[in-house]
C-alpha cells in the first residue's frame, strides 16, 4: 500500500494515498466539522464546513473530498476559518426556523450540536423566517421543512443506499427545497419502501418519525455504516 | 460583377425589422428580374448594433462598400422602388436609402478593430456552406488532417497564449494537451454556447454570422485531442443561433467535413446540439456537463477535471465559442501575424456607439470606450465601465488607460470575463449596479452550497437596505465581511464571483456607499 506523510495541524499523519485530507484528520484524531459529508454516502461539498486551509494554496479546499498529498501542511482551525465557519452556521441558522426548544432533536441535531461548537450564540446576520410547511402525508414519518438545511443526505441514501430514489432537490437558490417523487405529498409517493433511512441520517429535526415530541428523535448515523460495511463483506451477522 | 446588398439579420437588427427588411428586398429584386445586377443576402452582425437595422452595399469592386443605419423600415415601399430604379439605371454606386444614416467605415469603430474571429461575419450568407467554404472555411481542418500531427497542433496553440474566452482564461493549449494525454478512444468536445452573462451577446454574435468557423475549431480540437463526438451546448434564448448551428451542422455533414472519415482521412466527428433550459449556472462547466447528462445543473467540485472525468464520465475538452472560433484564424497566420490575438466585446450602455467589436488583446479601454464607442452622449462623462458581467467588477473613468488583457484587469479587481462591456455615464449609483447584480446571483444560485445560496440573499438584502437608507457603518462592514466570506468559500465560480460587483464598486466608489449612510448613524 502506497503511504503519504502529511502535516496537520501540529500532528503528523502517514496514510493511504488514495484518502481524504478528512480521513486523515480522522486518523489523527483531530475534529474537522462536517454536515453534508456522512461515511457511506458520496460526497458532496456542499455545506463548506470542512474547508481547511493548505499551504501554497490560495484557495480553501474541502477536506470531505480532497485527495492528500506527500508533504502536504494543513491548516483545520485557523481564526480565519473559524470565522467561516461560525458565518456559515448563522447561514443556515438564518435561512430555515430552528427553534431548538420545540424541535424532536433537540439535544441530539447535529445543526444544534455545530452551533456550539463554533460559538455560535447570537447571530449576526438577520433572520429570514421563511415560508415553509411540513409534509405529514407519510403514515410513519414527517417532514418539516423548516428544519431542512438541504444536505441532501435523505437524496443520497434513498438513491445510493436504499436504491428508491423518493427525494430530490426542487427550485433553486433560496428557493430549494427536497421534494418527494415528482412533488408530491411524501405519503402518495409509492417508490417509497418505508424504510426509514432517511430519517436515520437527517442531521436535524427535519424527518423524523411521527409520534416523536420534543427531543425524542436519537439518530444514528453508525447503523448506515454498519449496513454498508455488511453489504460490502457480506457479513450479516456482526 | 454582380452588387451586393448585405442587410444584417442577426438578433439585434433582426427586432429592428432587418429580417423583412432582407425579405421585401429580395423579393422585390426578384419580380423586377434585376438578380443579374444585384444580390440581397442575409447577414450576420455588421457591428454598430445602435445604428440598426443596417444594410451594407458593394456596389462595385473598385468602389468602397458603404454601410448605412438607421433604415427607416417602415417605409419599406419607398426604400424598396429607389433601390429598383438604382439597379435599373446602374446607378447601385451612388444608392443612398432616403431617410437612413451613411456610416463613415473610416471611423475608429471600424479601423481600429482586428477581425480574426468575426472576419467573415457580416460578410458572408451565414445559412450557405458554399459562401463559408469560397471565403476559406474548413481549409485549416483539411491542413491539420493531412498533416496528421496533433502533437504539433497543441504545441502552436500553447505557444500562442490563447486563454479560454469564456472567462476564467485558462490556457487552452494545457487544456488540449491534458484530454489529449488521456488514455482511450472515446473522448468528447464540448462547445459552451451557453452565453448568460447580462450585456454579453459576443458568442450569438459568431453563431449567427458565422457557424462555421466555430465548427471547424471544434473538429479541429477534436482531431488533436482524439475525440470522436462533439456537443454544443446552446441556451434556448437563442433561437437564431440555434437555427443557423442546426443548418451549418447538417451542410457540413453534407461536405463531408463533419461526420465519418473527414476530407478522407480516418478522423471521424459527429456534432449534436444541446439546448439549455435556461439556467444561468450551465454555463459553468461542470453544471453544463450534468446538464447534457439530462441531470439538474448543479456544479460539482473539481478535480475531478472535465479532462479526466467529464460528459459521460469521458475525457472531455470544454472550450468556448470564441475560443474554438479563434482556431482556424491562429493556424491560418502562423503564431507571429497571429500576435497577442484578439478579443470580441459587446459594448453596451451609455455609449454612443454601441455594437459588437473585436479588438487586438492589449487595447486600452478609453481606446475602446471613448475612441471607437464614441464616448457617452453630450454633456455626460464616464464614471465606470463594467466588464465580466455578475462576476466581474467596474474600472473607474480614471483608469481607462488600463489595457484589455487578464492580468491588468485582474490587478484592478475585475475580470476579463466573456466580453460583455458595460459603459456607465455620471448619473449610476454604483450601489445600485451592484444590487443588480447581486440580485441577478441571488436569483441563478442553483442552491447546492451554502454560502451562495443564502450568502447572496443576505448581501442582497443588505444592499437593499443601504439603497432604502436604513444601513449604519457596521452594515457596512458586515457587507464586506459577508462577500469575501462568499467569495472564498462558495462551491463555483457563480459563487466565487457574486461578491466581485460589490467588492469592486466598494473599492473603487466607496463615496457612492457612504453618501446613503445616514448621517446620525455614523460615528
Amino acid at each position: 500500500m502506497n503511504l503519504y506523510s502529511l502535516r496537520i495541524d501540529d500532528h503528523d499523519v502517514a496514510i493511504a494515498a488514495d484518502s481524504t485530507v478528512l480521513q486523515a484528520a480522522q486518523e489523527a484524531s483531530i475534529a474537522i466539522p462536517t454536515l453534508c459529508f456522512l461515511e457511506g454516502l458520496s460526497a458532496v461539498a456542499a455545506c463548506r464546513m470542512c474547508l481547511v486551509e493548505v499551504s501554497g494554496n490560495d484557495t480553501l479546499l474541502p477536506a470531505c473530498i480532497t485527495p492528500v498529498q506527500e508533504g502536504m501542511q494543513v491548516h483545520t482551525a485557523t481564526p480565519r476559518l473559524q470565522d467561516i465557519r461560525r458565518t456559515l452556521i448563522e447561514l443556515l441558522f438564518t435561512e430555515g426556523n430552528h427553534v431548538c426548544g420545540i424541535c424532536v432533536a433537540n439535544g441530539h441535531c447535529e445543526l444544534q450540536n455545530l452551533a456550539v461548537e463554533v460559538g455560535m450564540d447570537h447571530s449576526r446576520l438577520p433572520y429570514r423566517f421563511p415560508d415553509r410547511h411540513v409534509d405529514l402525508s407519510h403514515p410513519l414519518f414527517g417532514m418539516d421543512h423548516n428544519r431542512c438545511v438541504l444536505c441532501t443526505r435523505c437524496v443520497r441514501v434513498c438513491d445510493e443506499v436504499e436504491g428508491a430514489h423518493v427525494w430530490d432537490v426542487g427550485w433553486r437558490g433560496e428557493h430549494c427545497r427536497i421534494i418527494a417523487g415528482l412533488e408530491e405529498p411524501w405519503g402518495a409517493v409509492e417508490a417509497c419502501t418505508h424504510c426509514g433511512k432517511c430519517v436515520e441520517v437527517c442531521p436535524t429535526g427535519a424527518l423524523f418519525h411521527r409520534g416523536d415530541t420534543t427531543d425524542e428523535k436519537h439518530s444514528d448515523p453508525a447503523r448506515l455504516q454498519a449496513l454498508m460495511q455488511a453489504r460490502q463483506q457480506q457479513r450479516w451477522n456482526p | 460583377m454582380k452588387a451586393c446588398l448585405r442587410v444584417c439579420t442577426a438578433a439585434s437588427c433582426r427586432s429592428r425589422g432587418g429580417a423583412s427588411l432582407q425579405h421585401s428586398l429580395s423579393e422585390a429584386v426578384a419580380r423586377a428580374g434585376l438578380e443579374h445586377g444585384l444580390r440581397v443576402k442575409g447577414v450576420g452582425c455588421l457591428g454598430p448594433c445602435s445604428d440598426g437595422p443596417l444594410l451594407a452595399m458593394d456596389a462595385d469592386p473598385k468602389a468602397q462598400t458603404q454601410l448605412y443605419g438607421s433604415i427607416p423600415v417602415a417605409d419599406g415601399a419607398q426604400l424598396v422602388a429607389s433601390l429598383m430604379e438604382a439597379a435599373a439605371q446602374h446607378t447601385l454606386a451612388h444608392w443612398c436609402p432616403a431617410g437612413g444614416l451613411r456610416i463613415d467605415l473610416n471611423h475608429p469603430f471600424f479601423q481600429l478593430q482586428r477581425r480574426l474571429v468575426l472576419e467573415h461575419c457580416g460578410q458572408i450568407d451565414p445559412t450557405s456552406i458554399e459562401e463559408a467554404l469560397a471565403a476559406g472555411a474548413y481549409r485549416q481542418l483539411e491542413r491539420v488532417l493531412q498533416n496528421n500531427n496533433p502533437a504539433a497542433v497543441i504545441e502552436q496553440v500553447r505557444r500562442s497564449g490563447l486563454r479560454g474566452r469564456g472567462g476564467a482564461g485558462y490556457p487552452t493549449g494545457l487544456k488540449w494537451a491534458a484530454v489529449a494525454q488521456m488514455p482511450g478512444t472515446e473522448k468528447v468536445v464540448v462547445c459552451n454556447a451557453d452565453e448568460g452573462d447580462p450585456g454579453a451577446f459576443m458568442d450569438r454574435t459568431v453563431l449567427e454570422g458565422d457557424p462555421h468557423t466555430v465548427l471547424e475549431g471544434m473538429a479541429i480540437a477534436a482531431h488533436t485531442v482524439g475525440a470522436s463526438r462533439g456537443l454544443i451546448y446552446v441556451r434556448a434564448e437563442y433561437p437564431l443561433a440555434i437555427a443557423r448551428l442546426r443548418t451549418a451542422i447538417a451542410a457540413a455533414q453534407g461536405h463531408g467535413w463533419l461526420g465519418t472519415a473527414i476530407a478522407g482521412s480516418r478522423c471521424n466527428f459527429d456534432v449534436e446540439l444541446r439546448v439549455g433550459a435556461g439556467a444561468y449556472v450551465c454555463g459553468e462547466e461542470t453544471a453544463l456537463m450534468q446538464s447534457i447528462e439530462g441531470k439538474r445543473g448543479m456544479p460539482r467540485p473539481r478535480p475531478p477535471y472535465p479532462a479526466e472525468r467529464g460528459v459521460f464520465g469521458l475525457p472531455t475538452l470544454i472550450n468556448n465559442v470564441e475560443t474554438f472560433a479563434n482556431l482556424p484564424a491562429l493556424l491560418r497566420l502562423g503564431l507571429e501575424t497571429y500576435g497577442r490575438g484578439t478579443k470580441v466585446f459587446s459594448l453596451t450602455g451609455h455609449v454612443r456607439r454601441s455594437g459588437v467589436i473585436e479588438v487586438p488583446m492589449g487595447t486600452s479601454l478609453r481606446t475602446v470606450v471613448e475612441t471607437m464607442g464614441g464616448g457617452t452622449p453630450a454633456g455626460r462623462s464616464i464614471k465606470a465601465v463594467q466588464t465580466g458581467g455578475p462576476s466581474g467588477g467596474c474600472v473607474p473613468a480614471h483608469q481607462l488607460d488600463t489595457p484589455v488583457d487578464y492580468e491588468s484587469l485582474q490587478s484592478l479587481g475585475t475580470i476579463m470575463g466573456s466580453g460583455g462591456m458595460v459603459v456607465m455615464d455620471d448619473t449610476t449609483d454604483m450601489v445600485d449596479i451592484a444590487r443588480f447584480f447581486m440580485a441577478f446571483s441571488r436569483e441563478e444560485s442553483c442552491g447546492k452550497c451554502v454560502p451562495c445560496r443564502a450568502g447572496t440573499v443576505q448581501l442582497d438584502n443588505l444592499l437593499e437596505q443601504i439603497l432604502d437608507r436604513r444601513a449604519t457603518p457596521e452594515d457596512l462592514e458586515q457587507l464586506e465581511s459577508l462577500c469575501r466570506m462568499v467569495k472564498d468559500t462558495s462551491l463555483c465560480g457563480l459563487g466565487q464571483g457574486a461578491p466581485r460587483p460589490v467588492l469592486s464598486t466598494l473599492r473603487h466608489f466607496r463615496d457612492d456607499y457612504l453618501a446613503l449612510v445616514p448621517v446620525e448613524t455614523r460615528r
